[in-house]
């Protein structure tokens, strides 16, 4: 694999130099402060003390190779795990500042603030316009006029308005692989999230679709906190701020973007990103 | 090269003949049992099915009490048994725990292995009692109360009738319907699922709104196995329905299903007239159960091409 493409942004890296590579202090309070995070899948133990902050209105990528976790990082964040027995997280998660993981978290309440995009686009058997108001009604009774503006205004941020606008009782299944993620993103949106995390949302999708989604990505960052996995280096240099690189359930590097795709200060990290992993 | 095309001839012309076989008895079985009627038709004329007359003596039949006792027992073994097994395949599905699945599931599955004779002989000497001491004085006390319903929960509290009827064959058909219902609830792909609850929607929610409608074929599919077997259930029907010639606005009347009036009459059916209006009665079951499939083939037809216009 060729080295990645970087943008070099105006940013500096001065405050980076001498700190552990967990925490990239960034000035302001972080969205989301993971503290000696451990996760298991019954005896398995598929994170191990994980440090990391997330910062608000940035992007946070992971990235490392298959079964290294990151997924799971992704899905201790919005307390996914709790629907399967004999998942469990120790340590803190802490969001705006309260711990997720304590045992008084409103599952459904954080789910809310915490949305979710997966790797395949998962359009719920109904509307078009019922996908998007479908999450809003969950938590928000809204005049029907205040729903249409609604439904139109994630459309919108999903750039997918233009698309969809004479279709809105079509099935959501009518819509082709790229249009269905978009979808799920608008869907994710339209109930306000503070977080929006990603899981791989453009590895099912051809690189037009891809394009798109990543340039959405950039739109949404400076209303959300952004978490993103992808299998793609690239992507993650062309869309992320911070880039965590994991490797068997452990965090090996983490720090901004550029930083990590130029001068990884680990070795792990630069065989990885070079593509001479393994 | 010609030994395996003769073969593969044979096996197509094999397997269509099989095919082709069970068309063959549907037609022999509906011509027969038309054949076996026609002196009730031709006596009786078009109103055979909605006629109250039931009486051998005087060589007076018609098919409106049966056919209300099937209609009646089957529509109140539905109306138990859908919210019931709904119930049980979301519990397996979304919220037993893993140890706990297994044992359910077998053991409701094993409910659709009990042979219907059993299900009669519990439900005369174990369920009626029961029901006619406890639910039955509770029944009238409450809903026999209410303007409009109250009288179908008024009449002889003995345990025998309609309504035991209808509930015995609930039980019966539960186990068909939770069973097809938690198969293709089962088969909802995880990740639409998370992505509801990711939403921050309820188990509930996420069922109702999104479960439900990804499976509604399969569901229906389901309830129409069930119904098709509450049709035409005999044994335990003819134990409990109290097996008397009449049409009562009560659902603690004794009544009669096309089924158990069969059952109970053909070994001693007098006159020819008798018998015919009993194979005619057989031929009405036969097109009750054809209309109910029938109906569930044209509304998953339009529910398929409700979503194709959307497509």
């Amino acid at each position: 694999m060729q080295s990645p493409t970087v943008t070099t942004r105006d940013m500096s890296f001065s405050q980076l130099r001498g700190e552990p590579a967990a925490v990239a202090a960034q000035g302001a309070e972080p969205k989301i402060k993971i503290r000696n995070l451990d996760f298991f899948y019954g005896s398995f133990q598929g994170l191990k003390h994980i440090n990391l902050d997330i910062h608000e209105g940035m992007v946070t990528a992971f990235i490392g190779p298959s079964g290294c976790g990151k997924s799971t990082l992704l899905r201790t964040l919005n307390r996914m795990y709790d629907l399967y027995p004999g998942q469990r997280a120790t340590g803190e998660i802490l969001l705006n500042g309260r711990n997720v993981l304590d045992e008084g978290q409103d599952v459904n309440a954080l789910r809310a603030k915490v949305g979710m995009v997966f790797q395949k686009p998962t359009p719920f058997p109904m509307s078009i316009y019922e996908n998007i108001a479908f999450g809003v009604r969950l938590y928000e009774s809204l005049s029907r006029a205040d729903m249409d503006n609604r439904v139109e205004w994630a459309l919108r941020k999903a750039a997918l308005w233009d698309e969809v606008k004479g279709k809105l009782n079509q099935s959501g299944l009518s819509l082709s692989g790229g249009q269905q993620q978009r979808l799920c993103i608008a869907r994710g949106v339209a109930v306000k999230p503070e977080v929006l995390l990603l899981d791989e949302p453009t590895s099912a999708l051809d690189p037009i679709s891809t394009a798109k989604v990543e340039e959405l990505v950039h739109e949404l960052k400076s209303e959300y906190t952004i978490a993103i996995v992808t299998h793609n280096m690239q992507q993650a240099a062309r869309v992320s701020d911070y880039t965590a690189y994991m490797y068997l359930g452990e965090l090996v590097e983490f720090g901004l973007t550029d930083e990590i795709f130029i001068k990884p200060k680990r070795k792990e990290t630069e065989d990885y990103i070079t593509g001479r992993f393994g | 090269m010609r030994a395996q095309r003769f073969q593969d001839a044979l096996f197509h012309q094999l397997t269509r003949f099989f095919a082709f076989l069970v068309l063959a008895i549907l037609v022999a079985i509906l011509a027969s049992l038309f054949y076996g009627a026609l002196p009730a038709l031709k006596e009786f004329g078009a109103g055979f099915p909605f006629s109250a007359d039931w009486n051998p003596v005087l060589d007076k039949f018609g098919g409106l009490i049966s056919v209300y006792g099937t209609l009646s027992t089957s529509l109140i073994a539905l109306l138990v048994a859908v919210p019931v097994s709904f119930g049980i395949a979301l519990f397996l599905t979304e919220l037993c725990p893993p140890a706990l699945r297994a044992p359910l599931g077998v053991a409701v599955e094993l409910l659709a292995a009990v042979p219907s004779i059993i299900y009669g002989m519990w439900g005369l000497f174990v369920f009626a009692p029961l029901f006619a001491d406890y639910i039955q004085p509770l029944l009238s006390g409450t809903l026999g109360q209410l303007p409009f319903v109250g009288v179908l929960f008024q009449g002889p509290q003995n345990g025998i009738g309609i309504l035991s009827a209808g509930l015995i064959l609930a039980v019966m058909v539960i186990p068909f319907i939770a069973s097809v219902m938690r198969d293709v609830f089962e088969v909802v792909p995880g990740i639409l699922k998370e992505s509801a609850y990711g939403l921050g929607a309820t188990t509930w929610e996420v069922v109702w709104n999104v479960v439900l409608p990804y499976t509604r074929v399969g569901v229906i599919g389901g309830v129409m196995l069930g119904l098709g077997r509450a049709l035409g259930e005999t044994m335990a029907v003819t134990f409990v329905i109290g097996n008397a010639h009449r049409i009562s606005p009560s659902l603690y009347e004794a009544g009669n299903s096309i089924a158990s009036t069969l059952a109970n009459e053909f070994a001693e059916a007098s006159s020819d007239l008798h018998v015919a209006s009993l194979i005619a009665l057989g031929l009405i079951l036969f097109f009750v159960t054809f209309v109910v499939l029938a109906i569930s083939k044209i509304l998953l037809m339009r529910l398929q091409r409700s979503e194709g216009e959307k497509t």
